[in-house]
């Protein structure tokens, strides 16, 4: 096929194609109802992945006590109400693999990227709308799959989210270890298919389809923040294939890539030679680049609606990319920090924490740019706006734990206690889901045509900003007094009595900062029928997507692509009548173009 | 757009917009970014492989005593000749996609048909003899003892020269047993069960004077040590679990069960990626026959299977590098 006819194919799409319900609801090829499709499955299973953290919440701040709710949703794995100990470790693991994979990366940059790409650089859809179809109807089966695995009769996977043989290896080890952990191994290997594919495409659209005009340095950090994700995803994903692939040897077939001098009840098993510190390196190879592979596209969100929001171009727009690329890099070999407790030679552990420490460069940057870019703006506080602000105030509170747990001296204090929880879930997990929320916020009218509702979105951000800091910031204590994570319960353990109190504070915010996620989707289904009708360009904003008619076209814009004439932050330029330029307005005669 | 004319700021530079920045076509671009991503999933495992020869660098294989077999020269030892030649094929098949690439951008219909032709008959050459490799590997030549600590005990004469189990050994007649479970009669032998018994090569080697027992512990010239006549019959007295024959992914009479189970998995894998390759290059050879490329005035889809074949070749290359030459 060559290139020529390519962009015949993509000039097509305005007016062939009698579009069905079936192609355009379900198996559509067009960008913009892939990237709902994404959002709407990630939103599902970000639902139960929260209410899983919801239940092993009230487990630890009230142990085996009896729960109705245990009892109604847990079955036999909550025996007279009071959850067992199987089922604990299950939820733990499954909460982690859903929120980190499901939401964070598929329902994530799935979203934005597929949205955003095309009409921000001015393409009429992805390189190939068919394998972008494929990629999502992929990551619906792994969804599928993975929930499956729920249901099983031995329980589902309770290795933890890493998965650390020999939990994982031995299909005897535990109950989640069986038929259970084969779904969850069955369930990564078709997501990593379908992050394949979609990342394949992010990075030749990207590359290829620009617009006149549109080179590089024009684009919106955004597109650049989804391009280097999607690069990221290219490098570090097939090497957890190559660790799952490895794993399922030696589950079914009795190699000992991971395995080795293995005794269980007295009886000695054949496997020799493997080694499970393997499997942590193979793992955490994909395990580190994952998190920016989650915390990118919030970044990229951020910075546009900051901007935006903001009525000021992004401060420092080249140090944005260059840290962008800088994180990338570095991203690929700080794994080791992983695995200052896994025996690692001292030196080799020092070697880490220089390269871990080094991306706390890259991340002031960013932080620092930030706020720059609200500095004297004319500071416009929509929801979107909210969590954006949100998000660079969590990132920079569990960044700076970051460079404790990244120094291998210190790690080794509190590595596997709750500090490393409130770390992750502040840095990664709150982050990147403000980010996500920011971005559903302002590119709602953009997706579905109708405004969200404002003030269920104030109240939808303060009470959670609060909730979030009320759950993690006690955690960064309880686990400095030492408590280890992923314990079922603390109660058989004196040193920690004290702590019991902070844990039902933790658990009660939690429940708060989880039942008002129910006004968020209450007014994100209702507005999608009832929401006020969105006018064109509602946050005044410059870049090529509001340049699209509201109602959705395939092809995206009616007639010619518009052509880029400048970059795209020229908010509240001198000479302008708007406090905004977009992005296909020709420069005037005379005017220079921004020196960014 | 507006009536005046304007231009973007970009005319003259590399990338003005359109399609091609980079003078490529998006398809042959996610060829090459599913490539970066392929080789990852490949140096996973040979970083693995890595990690783990090195865990056991004072007892790995020596690759020039496994892979001595050359097909219809049997009881001969040319180390490294037939994977030699398999090596030769697969490059010579990369050579033949060159031209065929070379000869679909002069869209010369006939010389792609034949010069597909020869790369896939190159691949085929490939994997049947890869299947002659494992088939070999598993059946093994010499046959060894494993040891409680999952150590290998090989046997050598006085000169140093291997001898086969078969040489000294004399097997007692195992009866079939048989036994019930689940899924009706099975045989305990299942196949696997050695010709030999432990009881039998403890025989054998005290009735042969001449037969040491040779460990996998290298010495310091890098060879394997050589236990003396009584350290030989004690080793095996005190030690010896199981007689192995060939290697499968339990066991390797050639030593570390490790390096069986990455020799099946690395070649394995790599191996399915000739075959897909195989697999490909006939889709793609036909659509040359059926003039699909023709009346599309471009064999851009040869070029793009032949990068994937390439690196294909260039994997191969890495795995012979790291299983038979290092």
């Amino acid at each position: 096929m060559s290139a020529h006819e390519d962009t015949h194919a993509h000039e097509d799409h305005g007016h062939h194609h009698k579009e069905t319900f079936v192609t355009k609801y379900i198996f559509s090829q067009d960008h913009k109802m892939i990237a709902k499709q994404y959002l709407i499955t990630g939103t599902i299973m970000g639902v139960i992945g929260v209410f899983m953290s919801m239940m092993f919440r009230m487990q630890l701040a009230w142990p085996e006590q009896p729960n109705v709710l245990f009892e109604a949703v847990l079955g036999k794995w909550a025996p007279d109400g009071v959850m067992s100990s199987d089922i604990y470790l299950a939820l733990v693991t499954i909460h982690g693999t859903i929120m980190v994979f499901f939401v964070l990366t598929a329902g994530l940059s799935g979203t934005f990227s597929n949205l955003l790409i095309p009409l921000q650089i001015g393409a009429r859809d992805m390189a190939s709308g068919f394998l972008n179809m494929i990629s999502y109807w992929l990551f619906f089966l792994s969804s599928v799959v993975m929930v499956i695995s729920l249901f099983v009769e031995a329980g589902p996977a309770a290795a933890g989210w890493t998965i650390y043989p020999p939990l994982s290896a031995l299909p005897m080890a535990q109950g989640g270890s069986g038929l259970g952990m084969t779904l969850w191994l069955v369930s990564m290997a078709i997501f990593i298919a379908s992050s394949l594919m979609g990342s394949l495409n992010y990075i030749v659209t990207v590359l290829n389809l620009r617009t006149k005009g549109m080179s590089m340095t024009r684009l919106p950090l955004t597109i650049w923040t989804f391009f280097i994700t999607a690069v990221i995803g290219v490098i570090s994903f097939p090497v957890l294939l190559s660790a799952a692939l490895l794993l399922i040897m030696d589950r079914s077939f009795g190699t000992s890539f991971f395995l080795s001098d293995i005794f269980i009840q007295g009886e000695v098993l054949h496997y020799h030679g493997g080694s499970p510190v393997l499997f942590e390196h193979l793992f955490w190879f994909l395990g580190h680049p994952e998190v920016y592979i989650v915390i990118l596209p919030a970044m990229g969100l951020v910075s546009e609606i900051m901007a935006t929001n903001s009525r000021k171009p992004i401060f420092g727009y080249r140090a944005m990319i260059a840290s962008i690329l800088a994180i990338a890099f570095l991203s690929t070999i700080v794994w080791g920090h992983h695995m200052f407790v896994s025996g690692m030679n001292p030196f080799l552990g020092s070697v880490f924490t220089f390269t871990t420490l080094l991306i706390a460069i890259p991340s002031a940057v960013k932080a620092f740019n930030w706020i720059t870019t609200l500095w004297k703006g004319n500071l416009q506080m929509n929801p979107a706006m909210l969590f954006a602000i949100g998000f660079v105030s969590t990132f920079i509170t569990g960044g700076l734990t970051g460079i404790i747990l990244g120094d291998s001296a210190l790690d080794i204090n509190v590595h596997d206690t709750y500090f490393v929880v409130a770390h992750f879930h502040l840095v990664m997990g709150i982050s990147a889901l403000y980010g996500m929320f920011a971005g559903i916020y302002h590119w709602y009218p953009k997706m579905f045509g109708r405004m969200l509702n404002k003030n269920l979105g104030y109240i939808h951000f303060w009470v959670t900003a609060i909730c979030a800091y009320g759950v993690f910031f006690p955690m960064h204590f309880i686990g400095m007094a030492g408590l280890p994570r992923r314990y079922y319960t603390n109660t058989n353990f004196p040193l920690f009595d004290d702590l019991a109190n902070v844990n039902v504070i933790i658990t009660i915010f939690a429940l708060i900062g989880g039942a008002v996620q129910i006004i968020y989707l209450y007014n994100f289904f209702s507005s999608i029928f009832f929401g006020k009708k969105a006018p064109q360009n509602p946050w005044k904003s410059t870049t090529l997507e509001w340049t699209a008619p509201v109602k959705h076209i395939h092809g995206n814009w009616p007639g010619e692509i518009p052509h880029v004439y400048r970059w795209s932050y020229d908010y509240s330029k001198p000479g302008h009548e708007d406090d905004f330029v977009p992005q296909n307005i020709p420069l005037k005669e005379g005017e220079e173009e921004l020196q960014h | 757009m507006s009536t005046t004319v304007v231009n973007t700021g970009t005319e003259g530079k590399t990338w003005g917009g359109g399609t091609k920045p980079l003078h490529a076509s998006y398809g042959k671009m996610m060829m090459w970014f599913f490539i970066v991503s392929d080789a990852l999933t490949f140096s996973g495992f040979l970083a693995a492989y890595g990690f783990s020869r090195f865990k056991f660098i004072d007892s790995w294989p020596i690759a020039d005593e496994v892979f001595t077999h050359v097909p219809f020269l049997h009881g001969q030892e040319h180390p490294m000749i037939y994977v030699a030649f398999m090596t030769f094929i697969l490059i010579m098949s990369s050579v033949t996609m060159v031209l065929a690439v070379d000869a679909g951008h002069h869209l010369k219909k006939s010389k792609v048909t034949i010069y597909m032709l020869l790369t896939i008959i190159g691949g085929l050459i490939f994997v049947g003899s890869q299947a002659w490799e494992w088939s070999t590997f598993i059946k093994g030549s010499y046959g060894a003892v494993q040891t409680k600590g999952g150590n290998i005990l090989q046997f050598v004469d006085t000169n140093g020269e291997r001898v086969a189990l078969k040489d000294f050994v004399v097997a007692t007649p195992v009866e079939n047993v048989m036994h019930e479970d689940v899924n009706g009669l099975v045989s305990e032998a299942q196949g696997t069960t050695p010709t030999y018994t432990i009881e039998n090569v403890i025989h054998g080697l005290e009735s042969h004077d001449n037969i040491l027992v040779r460990t996998q512990a290298l010495n310091e010239h890098g060879h394997p040590t050589v236990l003396s006549r009584e350290e030989s019959l004690n080793k095996l007295k005190s030690q010896a679990t199981q007689v192995v024959e060939g290697a499968n992914l339990h066991h390797n009479e050639y030593g570390s069960p490790l390096f069986a189970d990455f020799f099946f998995f690395i070649t394995g894998f790599h191996g399915f990626h000739v075959f897909s390759g195989v697999v490909i290059n006939i889709i793609i050879f036909f659509n040359v026959i059926l003039g699909t490329y023709e009346k599309r005035k471009s064999y851009e889809m040869v070029e793009k299977v032949g990068l994937y074949w390439h690196f294909v070749d260039l994997v191969w290359v890495f795995v012979f590098t790291f299983f038979y030459l290092v």
